[in-house]
């Protein structure tokens, strides 16, 4: 599938993504755990490129990488005595919890494996990618687009009420 | 294609684990976010490869990280309001809603 | 400005809105408020009307379905014809002098700003009314009116008289409604619509049957006998009085009572389509007009007297238009539709006049006693002036507006000998006890000297509604001097527009018994050379009939609330004695068997019961591990179950045993494994738990 130029990039940044995945969720020390989801996330911005979805990519940097990840950096350093190193990260189901997903990975892989045949499609992506999207937005996607304006106020606002001190 | 599949369930099962295992609040935000991209893979690999008249896989991955951007915008203020009421963020300490 | 009629009605809905809601605190914003509504109503109602004249009265209709309920449309919708335009008129003319003069009247009243918010409520109501284009709406606004005036009625309910004339109000009126409502179905079920042009096209066309046009026209009536005070449902609106005086005022000039006369006049296509509904209307009307000019003759209540030539009135106005039906259904002309509207509208010029006035008076003596008053004209000019304009004018004396409509009227019966002999007797009477009120209230000494020396004029926003009331009690009527070339009779008329020829020789007529009423008075009450007490003395029986009213409120409390009772004492006995008795017997031997049961309860069925209990709790110490809180755990739980379904589903794993078998084993396995868990991480915590549970 992969062509042969992008093959090697695929693989590198495969391997990038497993490994520090793995490592967000096993890493003892919470906030270096953050810093590779951030790598983690930059590798998955390069997948979408190689995937010809340059504007998601461009997105998901400035979200996730941007936004996101920093978000959850201050958290972290909000609640700082969390990032001991003493403290067990994992909770008593890992063990059950491991074989459990593993479980999970071998069945969807075999299922994607014994589906022979894709339809696959002969047509190339639309060449402009931006335009596109944003042609899209402000049509077809227009209600969508709307409601998600919405629901980024309501989860302002309610962060914001959350988050407040009681004066009081 | 396959691969990316592939990768994407890999992603996914890695997020899936984090979820259930983290005993922090905010590791487990983090995992999910992992199984969000796994995800938005799944939908901007079917769109190149099997559905691509138009755009419409990549608008919906857009549409994940906006909505992965609010969830986790509320996610850390609960978070940060479990500290100040709990002093702690593991999940163990908030499970009242037992027995 | 004519489509935009419905401004109308909203503008003091939109005041009483305001008050209830924002204003309540601040007694002069919402007076100030609601006042301002209503003039504004006032200037647009007077500009429906130019422009209403300038279509020569040509009815304007506008509506819109609502659909709702199964595609059920109703229908809501404006009709703007020259009645419609000249009750606009009035209402809001009257309304605006009655809300001004009420900011001297209730001036240190606690609930001042309520006041004027149901004021505002009352006047949406009425003109709601008048626009309505169908029964349904109609309907609803007759309700509304109703409402309103049981509040305003009963506005001071500490006093247990108020409250219950509200009471006696709402519920007298609500039997009238009854029929009404009955009408109103009738028409609807015959003609397929509630639109009073659909209807009464359904009705001139013949396709309803002429037995079906009586009844429902006399159950249509039945609604205008509550809500106009007819015979025999006149009783409520005398005990009506306790209210405020502006609010009677109102009642009596503009809205309520002017309701029913108004569905009368709005619905006359169906009288017209029988001449036998029409004739009860009429003798409704006539019975009515007469009972209460006798009643009135005696009572002692200023705002009594005035409360009973009210009801007179209406019933004149009642039997016009009765009478308008009856001699259309035979083909004859009548002026009557002309005449009933015109006295509606004069009517509550001066009508409103005297009820302000008369408040005016009660105002300053403190007392609705006119025995204990007198002499009061020097102390208060403009009350006492504008209050004679009013009898004068209701009295029918050339030229005051109230002349014109009642000669009119007086025209009309001059096909029914007898109606002619009753309606001339009631206009004397009528001139009679009207003055006998002015002669005993302003004139002569004064009969109790401290509420005399006691007594000044009112302030001036009182006054001045009085004066403009008195200007139009005088001039209103002029727009149907029967000389003009386009008086009031071509502009408001029912079918074809018909121009009665003045009768000269009738008006002297009436001219002359109206004046000699006022005379008689003047003999009797000023120069007192006639005794009251002596006439009263001769004829005893007769006096002390009107003086109580005919009994009609004992021969009601006889007739139906006094059976009412008993029946309901009886109902009382029998549940005692009998069903009580019954009830009883039938506890003891319940007890008897009760105690057989007991046994074979404690022992047996307690004994399953507890044993399946017990089993239960054991489980459940079990199971509870499932239920352990924490959501990652749920989660760990529904991936296997997804793993397991997905083995089994894809045949990764073959397995021949049946489905119920697997998911027990599955679900004994997570539990077992659930327990492991928790018991290996927090030891100490579960059995704490545990520990406390037990």
């Amino acid at each position: 599938m992969v062509e042969a130029g992008v093959g090697i990039i695929f693989w590198i940044l495969t391997f990038v993504i497993i490994v520090s995945a793995l490592l967000v969720v096993t890493l003892k020390n919470i906030f270096h755990s953050a810093l590779f989801l951030i790598l983690c996330l930059f590798a998955v911005a390069g997948i979408f490129i190689l995937l010809h979805a340059e504007f998601l990519a461009a997105a998901q940097v400035l979200i996730y990488v941007g936004a996101v990840s920093i978000l959850i950096i201050f958290a972290i350093m909000l609640t700082s005595n969390m990032a001991s190193k003493k403290i067990i990260q994992t909770n008593q189901n890992a063990l059950v919890a491991f074989f459990a997903c593993l479980m999970f990975l071998v069945v969807t892989l075999v299922l994607i494996n014994k589906t022979g045949v894709w339809n696959y499609s002969t047509r190339n992506l639309p060449a402009e990618n931006i335009l596109t999207i944003g042609k899209l937005l402000m049509t077809d996607f227009m209600l969508p687009f709307e409601v998600v304006s919405v629901l980024m106020l309501a989860a302002m606002i309610g962060a914001i009420v959350l988050a407040r001190e009681d004066k009081a | 294609m396959l691969y990316y599949l592939g990768l994407a369930a890999v992603l996914f099962s890695i997020g899936l684990f984090g979820v259930i295992t983290r005993r922090n609040v905010i590791g487990i935000l983090m995992s999910l976010e992992l199984m969000f991209n796994a995800a938005n893979i799944n939908f901007v690999t079917f769109n190149k490869f099997i559905l691509n008249d138009g755009l419409t896989g990549q608008l919906f991955a857009i549409f994940i990280v906006v909505v992965a951007a609010a969830e986790a915008t509320v996610g850390l203020a609960i978070v940060l309001l479990l500290y100040r009421n709990w002093r702690g963020i593991n999940t163990d300490n908030v499970s009242i809603m037992k027995w | 400005m004519t489509e935009n009629a419905y401004l109308i009605p909203l503008l003091p809905l939109f005041a009483f809105v305001m008050i209830v809601f924002f204003m309540r605190w601040n007694e002069k914003l919402s007076s100030g408020f609601s006042i301002a509504m209503i003039l504004i109503s006032w200037v647009m109602a007077l500009v429906v009307l130019i422009e209403t004249l300038g279509r020569y009265g040509e009815p304007y209709e506008a509506f819109y379905y609502i659909t709702a309920f199964n595609n059920i449309n109703f229908e809501i919708g404006l009709l703007v014809d020259a009645l419609t335009a000249i009750m606009l008129m009035v209402v809001t003319t009257v309304g605006a002098c009655v809300e001004i003069y009420s900011l001297g009247y209730m001036k240190d009243d606690p609930r001042f700003s309520r006041f004027f918010a149901y004021l505002s409520l009352f006047l949406f109501s009425m003109l709601g009314l008048v626009l309505a284009n169908n029964f349904f709406m109609i309907f609803i606004f007759w309700e509304l009116v109703g409402l309103t005036s049981y509040l305003l009625i009963g506005f001071w309910f500490e006093k247990k008289v108020a409250a219950d004339a509200g009471k006696k109000a709402f519920i007298t009126t609500r039997i009238g409604d009854l029929g009404f409502i009955v009408g109103l179905l009738i028409v609807a079920f015959y003609a397929g619509t509630f639109n009073f042009g659909g209807v009464f096209d359904k009705v001139a066309s013949g396709v309803i049957p002429a037995g079906i046009i009586t009844v429902a026209g006399i159950f249509l009536f039945c609604g205008a006998i509550g809500k106009s005070a007819q015979f025999p449902l006149h009783v409520w609106l005398p005990d009506a009085m306790e209210g405020p005086t502006p609010v009677s005022a109102l009642i009596h000039a503009a809205t309520m009572v002017a309701a029913g006369v108004y569905l009368v006049a709005r619905i006359m296509n169906i009288f017209v389509g029988s001449a036998e509904a029409s004739m009860v209307v009429a003798v409704i009307g006539l019975i009515t007009s007469f009972i209460a000019a006798t009643i009135g003759l005696v009572q002692n209540d200023i705002k009594r007297v005035l409360a009973y030539s009210t009801v007179s009135q209406l019933g004149y106005m009642i039997m016009a238009l009765g009478l308008y039906g009856y001699d259309t259904a035979h083909g004859h002309h009548s002026a009557g539709y002309v005449a009933g509207t015109l006295h509606l509208m004069t009517h509550a010029f001066f009508k409103g006049l005297l009820f302000l006035a008369a408040g005016s008076v009660i105002h300053a003596v403190h007392t609705n006693d006119i025995q204990e008053m007198g002499g009061l004209g020097p102390k208060m000019k403009i009350t006492s002036v504008t209050f004679m304009i009013a009898s004068l004018s209701i009295a029918g004396i050339f030229p005051l507006s109230g002349f014109w409509s009642k000669d009119e009227i007086i025209a009309t019966t001059l096909q029914h000998p007898v109606f002619f002999v009753f309606t001339l007797l009631i206009a004397f009477m009528t001139a009679f006890y009207m003055w006998r009120l002015c002669f005993l209230t302003f004139f002569g000494k004064p009969r109790d000297q401290h509420r005399f020396d006691h007594a000044h004029e009112s302030p001036r926003v009182m006054t001045w509604p009085l004066a403009f009331l008195g200007f139009l009690s005088i001039f209103a009527g002029w727009v149907a001097i029967p000389w003009l070339p386009h008086g009031y009779s071509s502009f408001v008329y029912h079918g074809e527009m018909h121009h009665a020829a003045p009768n000269i020789l009738l008006m002297l007529i009436s001219t002359i018994v109206a004046g000699s009423g006022i005379v008689l008075a003047y003999f009797i009450y000023y120069k007192e050379k006639i005794s009251a007490d002596r006439l009263a003395e001769k004829f005893r029986p007769l006096y002390t009939l009107l003086y109580n009213k005919y009994y009609f409120d004992e021969i009601y409390q006889f007739l139906i609330i006094d059976p009412l009772m008993k029946f309901a004492d009886f109902m009382w006995t029998f549940d005692a004695r009998i069903i009580d008795g019954a009830v009883n017997g039938t506890a003891w031997l319940t007890i008897l068997w009760s105690n057989v049961k007991l046994w074979f309860d404690t022992w047996i069925v307690d004994g399953a019961v507890n044993g399946s209990g017990w089993l239960v709790r054991q489980g459940a110490r079990i199971l509870r591990f499932l239920q352990s809180g924490s959501m990652q755990f749920y989660v760990l739980f529904i991936l296997i179950i997804i793993v397991v379904t997905g083995l089994i589903k894809f045949e990764f794993i073959r397995i021949d045993i049946q489905w119920p078998v697997i998911t027990v084993v599955f679900v004994l396995g997570v539990t077992l494994l659930g327990i492991l868990s928790r018991l290996a991480a927090g030891k100490e915590g579960t059995a704490q738990r545990l520990e406390q549970e037990e």
